[in-house]
């Protein structure tokens, strides 16, 4: 077996130095080796999106990056969406807008918003379908997700208002 | 169709944020991968990669030698169950068939077919070490299609498979003949000739649908300790943790208290995580290697190993009046088994003409083996198949009498006092106002312009089951109230359940801290499967918290110095005579004070509910060069009961109507002829995108189930049966093609436009 290799890395604001190995991906290094469990693995080859998270500001599948490929790299997950115990404009979206049900594609949902509303403040329908079309979900039918994100997008717009 | 007033509740109706939601927005929430103990061992699978063979050895020697491997266990390791038949809440299973699914005995029977099971220090060693196995094989011809596995010539999968006649007298198959059929239900009513005699247009047609899988995105997980007292504790995300556990001790041949099960969070199971797989053997590791084990399932095997619901082959014909009345109906109905016998042929035969008055009817059904993995339930288990094939043949009828298809519905809808085909008499359901709700909608009054373009409607029915659970609620001095249920939460279920517990004690749903708790700490309660939870277990809880308001008045009535009797609870205040009041919380804060704690516990033990009728409508526009479906307009119509959380029930129809649309247009198991999955991955077996569907209007139609104190009616499994039907109708209307084929991809329907 390769030797393990140490990671240096800022996640959700703080850097983090990890080991492992070179054949790691990195969403088993963000769950293995630093219990970073809200990050979900649904398929480990890049079809669910269920462990998107943020890297270097740009939406990622986990599963397709290497840990290694993490060195140096700006990291941003699920754990890292909420300020303190305040949750952001997506968060509460889906939550009052009861945008999921089992829950365990919502991390990658919520990060995937992130991105889109960084990108386009003002997303309409179709471009919140596009934009989330790499996310599965097999219990909501997408409508309350979808209601949920132009939620997000008000809140947002009326907060920085 | 007049409905009663209804009650005004204070709970009940409103939209409040769900209990568990804030630790499933942060990432807080722990699912079945999660689990994570000390000096806990990582497990991997050797699965078949034939799709059927005789297992004519096995080699481990090389896998245990690898460092790193605390152990390896095949079905050597698992007790001989002989042929015991059990009783498993789902229904009988042949142990000796659960024992040869969950590790392979003599034969493999589908490709992901799990044969041997290593525990190691890390996943990358026990992935290594699964590839040191040495398995000889001989392999030998599969069968993968329903039809040609009935054939006398077939290969036969299982040699202790008999076909069992029910229904049919005399038994009209030899029972000493090996064969893959491994049961024949008949069901009957009225006199089929004579009816069809008086049919003036009969319609009968062949229907085809491919074998799908359930599609939750979280793998099976379940991590097991085998503890040095002979204690067994397993972490699952199950739909049943007394079902785990009952599977669980037979398996391992262990007294049934000596396993706890902890349910974990579950991700998705819409009827495929009842069936255990992992449980057993994690615990079979965990016994050797004397350290608790985990084991993932990767993508593949999933698909490979777990689910599918049943393709199926079906003859359906109906015989009606030229003035729209349904007069007789017959159906030869076989579903696809899987591996071993135990689809579900029953309920679809029960379903096919499940949403008509039909005066005489014959339905015959098998239940088939082929070399595919075990079917399992999945959302209103047979009923979208045959659903599919009865709904266009209405439609059918419709266009050749000429009557309005809401019409024919209304004309011959199933209602109280209608007796079904397999027997029972329906009580009070909602058909008819399912399709009224459709006929007076926006959507159905907005006629449709544009080229390629139609509409069509099917009505699918459920039938909603009760079973057993228990739920206990202990009064806390701040006047809230904690309740422990049985029922893993799959979709919302738990703050359906707090509400009632909260509308019965006159307290707010925020004042209920609900939890879903271990086998240990709770009653014995069914599955969260058959749409029962909010109905079953939502009379647990209501039940729990009349004993609480039993005991709120006897402590009032002690307080005061007066008699019971002369207490009543009342609108979350109890009440004696004159200025006698407390409130709840006053109340509860006077608990701890004057005697013993309040816990209020409460069983439901439910025969059945009344069931549940959908009717949807779809807009379509087709491609005419490419065969390919756009849904435009979909909405869904459903009899809901009384809707507790309403939020929660419109996501039930809408994702099970979306479930329904990759049934109706992609999802399908590809198989090559040596009986290999060639689209065992997310992007190849390809369900609904958020791109894929519009929004999805649903229209809740409340006639409350009398069997219910509040009216609640199972909602989640009836959406997903009209989805087909509806839309091969709007495709019908669009192009004048009929599509008798699931799914009803680009290509099938391109080729039928050719034929044209």
């Amino acid at each position: 077996m390769a030797k393990k290799r140490i990671v240096t890395t800022t996640i959700n604001g703080d850097t983090h130095e990890f080991l492992c190995k070179p054949q790691q991906t990195l969403l088993e290094a963000l769950r293995d080796v630093l219990g970073l469990t809200g990050t979900k693995e649904g398929c480990s080859n890049g079809n669910c999106g269920a462990c998107t998270v943020q890297m270097n500001g740009r939406p990622v599948d986990s599963c397709l990056v290497l840990a290694v490929e993490a060195e140096g790299a700006s990291l941003k997950t699920i754990e890292g969406v909420a300020c303190g115990n305040h949750l952001d404009e997506v968060q509460s979206a889906f939550l009052e807008g009861a945008a999921l049900q089992c829950g365990i594609c919502t991390p990658g949902f919520i990060m995937q918003t992130e991105s889109l509303l960084e990108e386009n403040a003002t997303p309409s329908e179709e471009e919140i379908r596009f934009y989330l079309a790499g996310n599965l979900c097999r219990c909501t039918g997408y409508d309350k997700i979808v209601k949920a994100v132009q939620c997000a997008a008000e809140q947002r717009q009326a907060a920085n208002a | 169709m007049a409905t009663a007033e209804k009650p005004k509740y204070k709970v009940i109706g409103t939209r409040p944020v769900r209990h568990d939601g804030v630790d499933k927005v942060t990432g807080r929430a722990r699912y079945g991968a999660d689990t994570e103990l000390t000096g806990m061992l990582y497990g991997a699978m050797l699965r078949s990669p034939h799709a059927h063979a005789n297992i004519k050895s096995i080699d481990t020697s090389k896998a245990e030698a690898l460092p790193g491997v605390r152990a390896v266990m095949t079905s050597a390791d698992l007790p001989e169950q002989g042929d015991r038949i059990v009783e498993l809440g789902e229904g009988a299973v042949n142990m000796r068939h659960l024992r040869a699914n969950v590790l392979a005995t003599e034969k493999v029977l589908y490709k992901g077919h799990a044969i041997a099971a290593v525990a190691a220090d890390t996943i990358h060693i026990a992935q290594e070490a699964v590839k040191l196995i040495d398995i000889e094989f001989e392999v030998l011809p599969p069968v993968l299609d329903v039809v040609k596995a009935m054939a006398d010539d077939a290969p036969v999968l299982n040699d202790d498979i008999r076909t069992e006649s029910l229904g049919s007298h005399p038994p009209s198959d030899d029972a000493s003949k090996h064969t893959n059929v491994a049961k024949h239900f008949v069901f009957e009513k009225g006199d089929v000739a004579k009816g069809f005699a008086e049919a003036d247009v009969v319609i009968e047609r062949e229907f085809d649908t491919a074998t799908v899988h359930q599609g939750y995105i979280e793998p099976h997980a379940s991590t097991a300790l085998w503890n040095s007292d002979g204690k067994v504790t397993v972490w699952t995300c199950t739909q049943g943790t007394f079902s785990v556990r009952h599977q669980t001790a037979e398996l391992l041949n262990i007294p049934i208290s000596d396993v706890k099960v902890v349910p974990t969070e579950i991700g998705g199971g819409f009827g495929g995580k009842i069936s255990v797989y992992l449980p057993p053997v994690a615990a079979g590791l965990s016994r050797k290697a004397g350290r608790p084990v985990k084991i993932v399932m990767d993508r593949a095997a999933v698909f490979e190993a777990t689910g599918p619901t049943p393709g199926s082959h079906m003859k359906v014909k109906i015989g009606a009046t030229k003035d729209g009345k349904i007069v007789a109906g017959e159906a030869w109905i076989a579903f696809e088994a899987g591996a071993f016998t135990g689809s579900p042929i029953a309920p679809g035969c029960m379903c096919v003409f499940s949403c008509y008055d039909v005066p005489n009817a014959r339905v015959d059904g098998f239940d088939v083996c082929v070399n595919k993995p075990r079917t399992n339930a999945y959302r209103a288990p047979g009923s979208t198949q045959v659903c599919f094939a009865t709904e266009t043949i209405v439609d059918e009828i419709c266009r050749e009498i000429g009557m309005e298809p809401a019409e024919f519905r209304l004309k011959n809808a199933a209602k109280e006092g209608v007796r079904r085909v397999d027997g029972p008499v329906y009580g009070r359901v909602g058909m008819e106002e399912t399709v009224q709700a459709i006929k007076d909608s926006d959507h159905y009054k907005t006629s449709l312009t544009g080229k390629f373009q139609g509409r069509g409607i099917a009505t699918g029915f459920w039938f909603n089951c009760g079973l057993k659970s228990a739920a206990t609620a202990t009064v806390n001095p701040d006047g809230t109230v904690s309740l422990l249920e049985g029922s893993t939460d799959i979709g919302g279920s738990r703050a359906g359940i707090a509400m009632q517990l909260a509308e019965t004690l006159g307290i707010t749903a925020e004042e209920v801290k609900p939890a879903v708790v271990d086998t240990d700490s709770i009653g014995y309660t069914d599955v969260t499967g058959g749409s029962r939870v909010t109905f079953a277990t939502g009379i647990a809880a209501i039940n729990a918290a009349k004993d609480i308001q039993r005991q709120m008045c006897a402590r009032a009535a002690m307080i005061w110095d007066c008699d019971e009797a002369d207490v009543r609870y009342e609108d979350g205040c109890i009440i004696g005579s004159g200025d006698h009041r407390f409130t709840f919380k006053e109340l509860a804060a006077k608990i701890n004070a004057t005697g013993e704690p309040i816990a209020g516990r409460g069983t439901a033990s439910e025969e059945t509910q009344a069931g549940a009728f959908g009717t949807h409508c779809a807009d379509v526009e087709v491609d005419p060069d490419t065969g390919k479906v756009q849904i435009l307009r979909y909405t869904v119509a459903q009899d809901v009961g009384t809707a507790i959380h309403p939020s929660y029930v419109e996501g039930q129809l809408q994702g099970g109507a979306v479930q329904g649309i990759g049934w109706a247009l992609n999802e399908e198991y590809w198989y090559d002829e040596a009986g290999s999955m060639r689209n065992a991955s997310f992007l190849d077996y390809r369900i609904p995108t958020i791109y894929d569907v519009p929004m999805i209007e649903t229209i809740l139609v409340e006639v409350p189930d009398p069997g219910h104190p509040y009216g609640v009616r199972g909602v989640g499994e009836v959406p997903i049966c009209p989805p087909p039907a509806a839309i091969a109708n709007a495709i019908y209307d669009a192009i004048g093609v009929r599509m008798r084929e699931l799914p009803m991809a680009p290509h099938k329907v391109c080729a039928e436009i050719l034929k044209k």
